[in-house]
């Protein structure tokens, strides 16, 4: 017979974690994680940095502590942490099939299930680096887990391409263990990263930092032996003439995160191809009923705090759909949010009126980065609020409060939209 | 406004000024602080007290907290992650690095156990930042 669970979580990572913690704080009794790896934490096992948990903790915790607290409540609620285990496959109606070692096949049925897998880094042949292909190229999460959890050195003279937070926390972490970091190359006209990790990664240890600039070949025989380096255009084009060699042996990879989303799919559950995560509602359930997602695979954040904040409410409406106490209005008054000019997407896609309380979040990121400017929310044309900004950039998350009387105001979609704020 | 790093890649800071331009690292936020060199090192465009300390402390004694890792043995992975308790001296940082070089730990390990205590007289410990069972 297969084992009846009130909510069921496929990863057990920052957001699984929580949303299984906030799934038995709001009334789901029977509740279990499934992780692939020996233990639970996912990838804050590797951030060993400090740096978690300020919104959340109101302390700066490494990865492992963040990760460690969130183990202990959940042990604490009695619920089942199934881990060396992997999910095979996710049904519409809510069965999850896996495999370990231990138990073999098996499935179990949920009242409802949280998808909290995460997300990948991209390689190098989702870049398309020209050149040789020898060993030494390293995704930068590659490398950290071979540095700080199996106790590799992954290369002794090291060329960074993108300058993601990644990115610069393996510059410091692989000068630190004795390396030399010769360059961070970042193809965009200004970082991704956080400001603090370019002051304490970067120039606490003189590495340079050349931003609009990218690796045009790689060079070696077996191993890496050289990294060509270019300036580039605004289009992003190699400028000739530019060109600088880097003698090292080791190029590290910071280029982007995407969402793993492949149970999610076999589902048959819609995937936005902006987040290439799950198109979801209000309460991060998404278009296959009582399936819930949240965490990097909807799309990916910049700090664990905000992931602990989102899955907590996934967990929250999972509980909720279990015992039937959700409202069941999936089709009842649907507010779809349009990405307007300078938004690349929202998290929700679209909004249930009736199944907010008092306000619903809307998270996106703009295409650009912004000074003094103005986030503008309308119904049709019809302007219902505008939210200031003094700074906005593609590499930090924003987010708007959008009243429920506003929501059933409107008539039509809502549409977000940047613009630069008027000068008098 | 212009991003940051751009401007911050332009000529090194004239020593000389009186006032020294930081982005604060206290949090993810990066505000942009401006510190009177001298006196009594005033500490301007902080949104928190801890920017202000921050700020003071940068252009007096710039501290870091360390956090890395030690080998370990009789656990299912070779290295335990540490980190110093509180901030240490930046110029002891690569002093530390040697330290930790040296410490070999057995598990199981609890979070918060003392690795090194006092390391380089810091007055800092250095302690364990997660659980390491011991492997069966």
């Amino acid at each position: 017979m297969t084992q009846r669970y009130d909510v069921a979580v496929v990863g057990a990572g920052p957001a699984g974690l929580a949303a299984a913690c906030s799934a038995y704080e709001n009334g789901a009794e029977k509740v279990i994680v499934i992780d692939r790896d020996r233990e639970a934490g996912g990838i804050l096992n590797q951030c060993i940095h400090s740096g978690f948990g300020l919104h959340y903790f109101k302390e700066e915790l490494t990865g492992p502590e963040y990760a460690g607290r969130f183990e202990e409540m959940l042990r604490k609620t009695g619920s089942r942490l199934m881990l060396d285990t992997m999910v095979l496959k996710v049904t519409q109606n809510r069965e999850i099939h896996m495999m370990s070692p231990k138990e073999g096949y098996s499935v179990i049925s949920a009242g409802a299930v949280v998808l909290a897998m995460g997300c990948r880094e991209r390689t190098r042949g989702a870049v398309g680096i020209p050149g040789a292909r020898p060993a030494g190229v390293f995704t930068a999460g590659a490398a950290q887990r071979y540095v700080n959890i199996e106790g590799y050195m992954v290369g002794r003279r090291v060329v960074i391409l993108g300058s993601g937070d990644i990115g610069l926390i393996m510059a410091r972490r692989m000068t630190l263990e004795g390396a030399k970091v010769l360059a961070c190359v970042e193809i965009m006209p200004h970082s991704n990263g956080l400001a603090r990790n370019i002051v304490q990664c970067l120039e606490d240890y003189g590495i340079p930092l050349y931003l609009s600039h990218t690796v045009t070949e790689i060079r070696g025989k077996n191993r890496v032996e050289a990294v060509k380096v270019q300036r580039v255009d605004e289009s992003l084009k190699p400028v000739p003439g530019t060109e600088m060699i880097f003698d090292c042996d080791t190029v590290l990879l910071s280029v982007g995160l995407i969402p793993e989303n492949e149970l999610t799919r076999d589902a048959g559950i819609k995937i936005d191809p902006r987040t290439k995560g799950p198109y979801v509602y209000e309460n991060m359930e998404t278009t296959v009923p009582g399936v819930f997602a949240c965490g990097n695979v909807v799309h990916v954040h910049d700090l664990v705090d905000f992931v602990t904040a989102e899955s907590k409410k996934a967990g929250e409406a999972a509980a909720k759909y279990a015992n039937n106490s959700a409202l069941n209005a999936f089709n009842s008054d649907l507010k779809a949010i349009i990405n307007g000019e300078n938004v690349a997407y929202t998290v929700p896609q679209s909004i249930r009126t009736e199944n907010t309380d008092k306000f619903a979040e809307v998270f996106f990121r703009v295409k650009r980065v912004f000074g003094d400017s103005v986030i503008e929310l309308k119904d049709g044309e019809k302007p219902l609020k505008a939210y200031k900004r003094q700074h906005m950039a593609p590499g930090e998350m924003e987010h708007i409060i959008i009243p429920k009387d506003m929501l059933l105001s409107a008539a039509g979609s809502l549409t977000i939209s940047v613009k630069e704020e008027e000068k008098q | 406004m212009k991003k940051l790093e751009l401007e911050r890649n332009k000529a090194p800071e004239n020593e000389n000024r009186a006032v020294k331009e930081l982005i604060c690292i206290m949090c993810p936020k990066g505000c942009r602080l401006k510190v009177e060199e001298g006196g009594g090192y005033a500490v301007t465009g902080n949104a928190c007290p801890k920017g202000a300390e921050y700020g003071r402390k940068e252009v007096t004694n710039p501290t870091r907290v360390l956090t890395s890792t030690v080998k370990i043995t009789g656990a299912i992975h070779s290295c335990c992650p540490v980190k110093t308790d509180r901030d240490i001296p930046k110029q002891l940082v690569l002093k530390a690095m040697d330290v930790l070089s040296g410490v070999v730990l057995k598990a199981p390990v609890r979070r918060g156990e003392v690795v090194v205590s006092n390391i380089l007289g810091t007055g800092a410990n250095l302690i364990a930042t997660r659980d390491m069972e011991a492997a069966e």
